[in-house]
């Protein structure tokens, strides 16, 4: 399983517009200019291809900060 | 009085009869007076369908369209039909930039391939009568680019429009009648699957028009239409069901 370094490098690379160089597990990730439904579909689709695992729309609403998600996906993959 | 829009004495096939728009559809059609043959994978939700037809007749014949031996065994044991209502079919959100082909495969497998390879089949076989009407669900997707980031699933709705025209072309030597309905978004399990949330599909209804998504209910009775006598002069459409939502 990918560590949550390399989860938070993935998450960043959905993002075009804005630098993502100064993420972290603690970035809450709603707080910038470029987060959208796109994206956060894009994660779900990320974290399919990266993790085998099936997040949905809510454990996305549900999370504040990178770290929320990376969490999700650990207890899902249990 | 004789009425055309009565399916009195038809025997329609509908597959996807175990939820949603199939189960619809079967119930107005048995309510119309036909005798259904139900098809779907799972026999204990198929037995749910049964269990609210109306008038006797029906029939369950559980398969899997995926598995080419489970469709020639309904094939085989289907009686002759004068329609067919097609149902099944699968949806998938995500974005094009992680549409692989094994993405792509899964849902055109189920929402093209099945499908056309039934109705192949019962054609070739001579199970469908001269002057019978065959029913596709394509999508509103399937007609032109719609929000939602449902690339693959509408790319497989446009290739199932697609080849339906063709067999309408082709089947008509038979008189039989080849039509789509291409709704848009419908209150079925299909668009509850979790991946957008509850409340932006609420956000998402409050664009239609007619100020809802459609009910099962709305798109049955466009096929029980399209299945009887008052549209025998129909054939080669895309009749869009949408709420009014591709009013440009």
């Amino acid at each position: 399983m990918k560590t949550i370094d390399e989860f938070v490098e993935l998450f960043g690379e959905l993002f075009d517009d804005i630098d993502t160089s100064n993420f972290t597990p603690e970035t809450n990730f709603r707080d910038n200019d470029e987060w959208s439904s796109l994206i956060a579909l894009s994660v779900i689709a990320m974290v399919d291809d990266e993790f085998d695992v099936t997040l949905v729309g809510n454990d996305i609403k549900n999370a504040t900060t990178i770290a929320d998600i990376y969490n999700c996906i650990v207890a899902k993959s249990e | 009085m004789k009425n055309p829009f009565s399916l009195q004495g038809k025997t329609i096939l509908v597959t996807g009869a175990s939820s949603g728009i199939g189960r619809q559809t079967a119930i107005e059609c048995s309510r119309m007076g036909a005798s259904v043959v139900l098809s779907a994978r799972n026999v204990e939700r198929l037995q749910e369908t049964y269990s609210q037809l109306e008038g006797e007749g029906h029939l369950i014949l559980p398969a899997d369209l995926l598995d080419t031996v489970q469709i020639e065994s309904l094939v085989s044991s289907l009686p002759e039909v004068n329609g067919i209502v097609l149902c099944c079919g699968k949806g998938l959100t995500l974005p094009m930039q992680f549409a692989t082909r094994d993405k792509f495969d899964d849902i055109f497998n189920i929402n093209l391939f099945a499908p056309f390879e039934l109705l192949r089949l019962i054609y070739k076989k001579k199970k469908i009568q001269k002057q019978g009407s065959i029913v596709t669900l394509a999508s509103l997707g399937g007609t032109q680019i719609f929000s939602g980031r449902n690339g693959i699933y509408g790319a497989s709705k446009a290739a199932l429009n697609s080849v339906m025209m063709f067999c309408a072309k082709e089947f008509s030597s038979r008189r039989i009648r080849v039509n789509c309905i291409c709704p848009g978004m419908v209150d079925t399990p299909l668009i509850h699957r979790g991946t957008v949330t509850e409340e932006q599909l609420q956000e998402n209804e409050k664009l239609y028009p007619l100020g809802r998504y459609g009910k099962p209910e709305d798109i049955a009775y466009a096929a029980v239409y399209l299945l009887s006598d008052a549209a025998s002069w129909i054939t080669g459409q895309q009749l869009v069901l949408d709420g009014g939502i591709s009013i440009k």
